[in-house]
């Protein structure tokens, strides 16, 4: 659990963050958005002190994380930056091992943390540990980059637009990958970015920020439903609401009983391809399938419905 | 094999049996005498003058690269920047003063033998390896240095871990634009009675004796360029070893 309190970094009489409080629950994902020079990244941080708060404190699970070195506070917190940031004249095995290895850890257990972590992220270590990053293409040296900032099991991670670097067909994928991977270690993540679509799709909670201060901090659903100004509500898009409303739902949760004729749609998938899928074939139904079988149905009116604004 | 290899094999070799056995290349020289004046130097050991000539090389570039990387780690740090004028205008001054004009200053203070020469060379060696181990400083990607620092690594590993060892390639190509320079340059100490090759090129200026010029030049021109090389090949090794591609 991260708790930040009436969090202020201000250079002179320049405030670019002000009296900023939220709350991240352990495990959750929250996603900072906002345009540049909004504040987010001062605020992301400050966190892990790479910038010092002017004023206000951050608690990391009941600890306020003035009470350490900033340098040792940091090896507990993992850190993802735009363009990976790994380290050019070390292989990919030792850039991952960067953590541990200011941690102490025995080489053993360096060594098979690297391994694990290569595993998770879908490289075979052995072909990969002793690459070097210019080998990598551009998703596998971003994999890497967050594989290093996972490496010394920190419960926190700070992600800074990790995505940023990457062409839109990997970063979708990047991105499924890291919800998977968070969800099975559990990791409380703080990320920033500057996409509302990567917000709304990878965070529990949204903090939209504008000109150093907190506009709104919610789930995504509240966030389009119930926008606090106006300011997000433009982010947001009016015309945008409806479908990224339907984005946040899985098409398991409009299944009803009944047949229907045609291609399964998976139940995993989002209401907002199922609606595209169900256009673009001109049907008005769909048989849902779970892992290959077929348990139920979908109508596109019952879908449309989802889209509307709540009640 | 490599013909550049060769010609650098050969080319030691050469250097190294004329230094052990001057005599035996007489009869190259005995061209360039007049009036049967001797081929060869042999007033003074030649390979023992080589060793002191490049003993004093050493010396000053080793002095000249604790200063000059200390100073472009200390003003490429946040509390040093305010040094960045002054250290600049240090290594300007040492390189644009003529090292004979060091050399006519500080005989006085220091006296007659290699120490007005090697103030000379220090001084004239500080500006390459102080701009380079700026440049290469500076020129640490932004997010390595940033990665690095979020991962929790102390200032001092930051600097030894990661921007040293990426800076290394341009910090080396300053010391041997340094050395190559303080190599032929030492020769000039040889007027303040310094032990150097200068000796011999001197001595064929006073007895009008060409043999003697072009071999003190010629052994000049062999250790510098070997040392260019030499230094040549660890810049590419150490490019490699910071992760850069080398054509």
């Amino acid at each position: 659990m991260i708790e930040i309190e009436q969090l202020t970094k201000s250079y002179g009489p320049n405030h670019v963050v002000k009296d900023v409080s939220l709350k991240v629950p352990t495990g959750e994902i929250a996603a900072i958005v906002g345009t540049s020079g909004s504040g987010k990244t001062t605020l992301l941080r400050m966190i892990n002190r790479l910038v010092e708060p002017s004023a206000g404190t951050i608690r990391i699970d009941g600890e306020d994380t003035s009470s350490q070195e900033a340098h040792a506070l940091r090896r507990r917190i993992g850190y993802a930056i735009q363009g990976h940031g790994l380290f050019p004249h070390r292989t990919v095995g030792q850039n991952i091992a960067t953590v541990p290895e200011l941690l102490g850890w025995e080489k053993a257990r360096v060594n098979a943390r690297v391994d694990e972590l290569l595993d998770l992220f879908q490289l075979d270590p052995d072909a990969y540990r002793d690459r070097m990053p210019s080998e990598l293409s551009g998703g596998q040296q971003q994999r890497v980059g967050v594989a290093r900032a996972l490496a010394g099991e920190p419960g926190v991670l700070l992600m800074d637009e990790p995505f940023g670097a990457l062409d839109p067909v990997i970063r979708q994928k990047a991105q499924e990958d890291l919800r998977a991977i968070q969800r099975r270690i559990g990791t409380t993540i703080v990320m920033v970015t500057h996409d509302i679509d990567e917000a709304i799709s990878l965070g529990d909670r949204v903090a939209v920020m504008d000109d150093g201060c907190l506009l709104q901090y919610a789930p995504p659903a509240e966030i389009i439903a119930r926008p606090a100004t106006e300011f997000v509500g433009a982010l947001v898009g009016a015309g945008e609401r409806p479908y990224r409303m339907l984005s946040l739902i899985p098409v398991g949760d409009v299944t009803e009983d009944g047949s229907a004729e045609g291609k399964a749609i998976s139940d995993e998938a989002t209401a907002r391809d199922a609606v595209a899928e169900l256009l673009w074939s001109r049907r008005s139904s769909a048989p849902v399938a779970r892992r290959g079988e077929v348990i139920g149905r979908v109508r596109l009116d019952a879908l449309l419905e989802m889209g509307a604004a709540p009640a | 094999m490599r013909p550049g290899l060769v010609f650098r094999a050969a080319l030691a070799l050469v250097l190294a049996a004329f230094l052990i056995a001057p005599s035996s290349f007489a009869p190259v020289f005995r061209p360039f005498t007049q009036n049967d004046a001797p081929p060869i130097y042999l007033q003074a050991d030649l390979l023992g003058l080589a060793a002191q000539h490049a003993l004093l090389v050493v010396l000053a570039v080793a002095v000249g690269c604790v200063i000059s990387i200390g100073l472009g780690i200390l003003v490429t740090r946040p509390s040093g920047r305010e040094f960045l004028p002054m250290s600049r205008a240090i290594a300007n001054i040492g390189q644009t003063f003529p090292p004979i004009a060091v050399l006519a200053l500080t005989v006085p203070a220091l006296g007659f033998g290699p120490a007005p020469t090697f103030v000379a060379l220090l001084l004239y060696g500080l500006l390459p390896i102080f701009e380079n181990t700026l440049t290469g400083l500076s020129s640490v990607d932004r997010s390595v240095a940033e990665a690095a620092r979020g991962s929790g690594m102390t200032d001092r590993q930051t600097l030894f871990q990661v921007e040293l060892p990426l800076a290394l390639p341009l910090i080396l190509a300053g010391i041997r634009i340094s050395t190559v320079i303080s190599i032929s340059t030492a020769t000039i100490g040889s007027t303040v009675a310094a032990r150097t090759l200068g000796e011999v090129i001197i001595a064929g200026l006073q007895s009008n004796n060409p043999a003697f010029i072009l071999q003190g030049g010629l052994v000049v021109g062999a250790m510098a360029i070997l040392t260019h090389d030499a230094f040549t090949w660890a810049e590419k090794a150490a490019a490699r070893r910071a992760g850069r591609r080398v054509a």
